[in-house]
């Protein structure tokens, strides 16, 4: 077997490869070069490819002029309260999923699997209602609440495998040397699992980050997540795309670079169950 | 039925205490009853809301019409027309995600410097909101500012400008490329690691034997990744079925009924006309007919489980 040459290697490898990189990256740089364009350029020559032609002027009208930031922070409490409650219920039900053995695990392991299959669009519905008999809607705590629909599942799933794969012997020998239960999980498993209770908040931070409908049909006045605020962004008359574009590059961001910075370990979690088949 | 299995395994075989037999109910209560209030409570209404004539801002005039509002939807042809356009978006979608999935993972799995950096440029589509995809590409497809026309009329493909969004015949087609473009990332890193998980020795032996690079594709990768490609494709057509927030916003389900499918309608139904009984309906016969799709996913899952 011949060593492939470094120009063979570029045409059938870096090449595609480039080209696949861009297909995946240019809609988001051309949304970016579109933010950096001001409005009146905008119209008259279309967007500015060289930096020349760019300014911060739709981020500053961002900023000034709309309640972006207040949408920013509105996101913000929603997502840290998805994160809340979904860890703060799925640990301890990963905990018995991969400890015990007990009648009834089955089924209800997969009535946590069956909720994340379930359409939104039916459960959005009957939670309109609801809430608004119980006037929790256009609050942060109903948004939370619908946010928890997709999380909880998620999160019991994750942490199920993360759990499982710590020895039992662990817990085992801290419950000989006097520990109960629930001191070995809060002293031995709880530390071990910690990056993985990490990523997987992480990426719950990031579906609750981005979720659209359920902002928008549960709140939406009072309490406005920036997916529904870079809509509004859309001007009365026509569509304001510069403004437009800076909104949803600011908007983007927080997700976007949480994404980047623990892509590898979430991949892991989220491809172990899909390969083991 | 033993409840735990005994720390050591020479232990006597001592009745378990009542304390740790309900140890794991007690550990699973809170997450088992959230979703209890959350999701199964919401869905039982949601069936009971369907036997019923309910259009929420005349509450009084709500009245119990048994299956009446399913009689309706099959004598509906916009329910005929979302179904269709149900089957073009499942049937194109993750086929499209899949292919251009498998072949980045291909080209992944290579060696080349920047393969780090590459894989996670080519995630980007991924965590992108889906409001933001959508709105993106509304400003590329836009008939008179779009890029995309920009480009296809500078290279002669088009002689006028495309309506992409406007046009009924084409809409529903554009969707479903913004769409493989926001999920090929999805296949291609679950995809990446079942190739990971294929044995270099397994190439090595086939490329002694004088397997040509397609035979050594077709016995040795294919195979190794089959598992991989049947959970996330199975995984991709419930997540594409259900996600109708991008066609929402990039069409709102227009022109005329062009970009419906069954979830879209079903949402539209209910915000526009706020009309929750028939809106409902939609849901729930959505709901049955991905029913199937489901099933055969958890089949799948928990039959892993049980290893």
């Amino acid at each position: 077997m011949n060593k492939p040459s470094t120009l063979r290697r570029i045409l059938t490898t870096d090449l595609p490869v480039l080209l696949i990189v861009l297909f995946a990256m240019a809609p988001f740089a051309w949304m970016v070069l579109t933010s950096l364009t001001p409005t009146a350029a905008l119209n008259a020559t279309g967007v500015s490819v060289s930096p020349a032609g760019w300014s911060l002027d739709n981020y500053v009208r961002l900023l000034r002029q709309t309640s972006f930031l207040g949408n920013m922070l509105d996101s913000l409490i929603i997502a840290c309260g998805t994160v809340v409650l979904g860890l703060a219920v799925a640990v301890t039900a990963a905990y018995a999923f991969s400890r015990f053995r007990f009648a009834g695990r089955k089924l209800l392991m997969l009535q946590f699997l069956l909720i994340n299959m379930f359409p939104i669009v039916l459960l959005i519905l009957p939670l309109f209602v609801l809430m608004r008999k119980a006037g929790i809607l256009d609050t942060h705590f109903g948004l939370i609440l619908a946010n928890a629909t997709v999380a909880i599942p998620f999160a019991v799933w994750m942490l199920t495998s993360y759990v499982g794969a710590i020895p039992k012997s662990l817990d085992e020998a801290a419950m000989i040397d006097g520990c109960s239960r629930l001191t070995a999980l809060r002293r031995v498993v709880l530390p071990l699992t910690m990056p993985g209770i990490i990523s997987t908040g992480i990426y719950i931070f990031i579906t609750a980050w981005n979720e659209y409908l359920y902002a928008l049909t549960l709140g939406g006045k009072n309490v406005r997540p920036v997916t529904v605020a870079i809509q509004t962004l859309i001007g009365e008359y026509q569509i304001e795309w510069g403004l437009l574009a800076a909104g949803a590059v600011v908007g983007a961001m927080p997700a976007t670079l949480l994404f980047l910075l623990v892509q590898r370990r979430l991949i892991g979690g989220l491809t172990q169950g899909a390969v083991k088949g | 039925m033993t409840a735990t299995t005994a720390p050591l395994s020479t232990a006597v075989t001592i009745p378990t205490p009542w304390s740790v037999r309900l140890m794991p109910y007690m550990l699973l209560a809170p997450a088992v009853l959230v979703t209890l209030f959350i999701v199964f409570f919401p869905m039982m209404q949601a069936v009971f809301t369907s036997l019923y004539d309910l259009v929420l801002w005349k509450p009084n005039a709500s009245r119990f019409v048994g299956f009446g509002n399913y009689a309706k939807l099959f004598a509906d042809p916009v329910f005929w027309m979302a179904l269709g356009n149900t089957a073009i978006w499942i049937g194109l979608t993750v086929p499209l995600q899949m292919g251009l999935g498998l072949l980045t993972a291909l080209l992944l799995n290579r060696e080349f410097p920047w393969r780090g950096l590459a894989r996670a440029l080519i995630i980007i589509p991924w965590a992108l909101p889906s409001v933001v995809i959508a709105l993106m590409w509304r400003w590329i497809y836009d008939p008179n500012t779009g890029v995309l026309n920009d480009i296809l009329l500078y290279l002669s493909v088009v002689q006028s400008a495309v309506p992409w969004l406007a046009d009924p015949r084409l809409a529903l087609y554009a969707i479903i490329a913004t769409l493989t473009w926001q999920g090929f990332p999805f296949f291609a890193v679950m995809i990446l690691a079942g190739l990971q998980g294929i044995p270099k020795s397994h190439y090595e032996a086939a490329s002694i034997d004088g397997a040509s690079a397609w035979r050594q594709f077709v016995h040795i990768t294919l195979p190794g990744i089959a598992p991989v490609l049947a959970t996330a494709g199975l995984l991709r057509v419930i997540w594409v079925a259900n996600s109708m927030d991008v066609i929402f916003v990039m069409t709102g389900g227009g022109p005329g009924y062009a970009t419906h499918t069954l979830p879209l309608y079903a949402f539209v139904r209910a915000r526009q006309n706020l009309d929750f009984g028939y809106g409902t309906t939609i849901a729930v016969t959505f709901t049955i007919l991905l029913g199937a799709i489901v099933a055969v996913y958890l089949a799948r899952t928990m039959r892993e489980v049980e290893r």
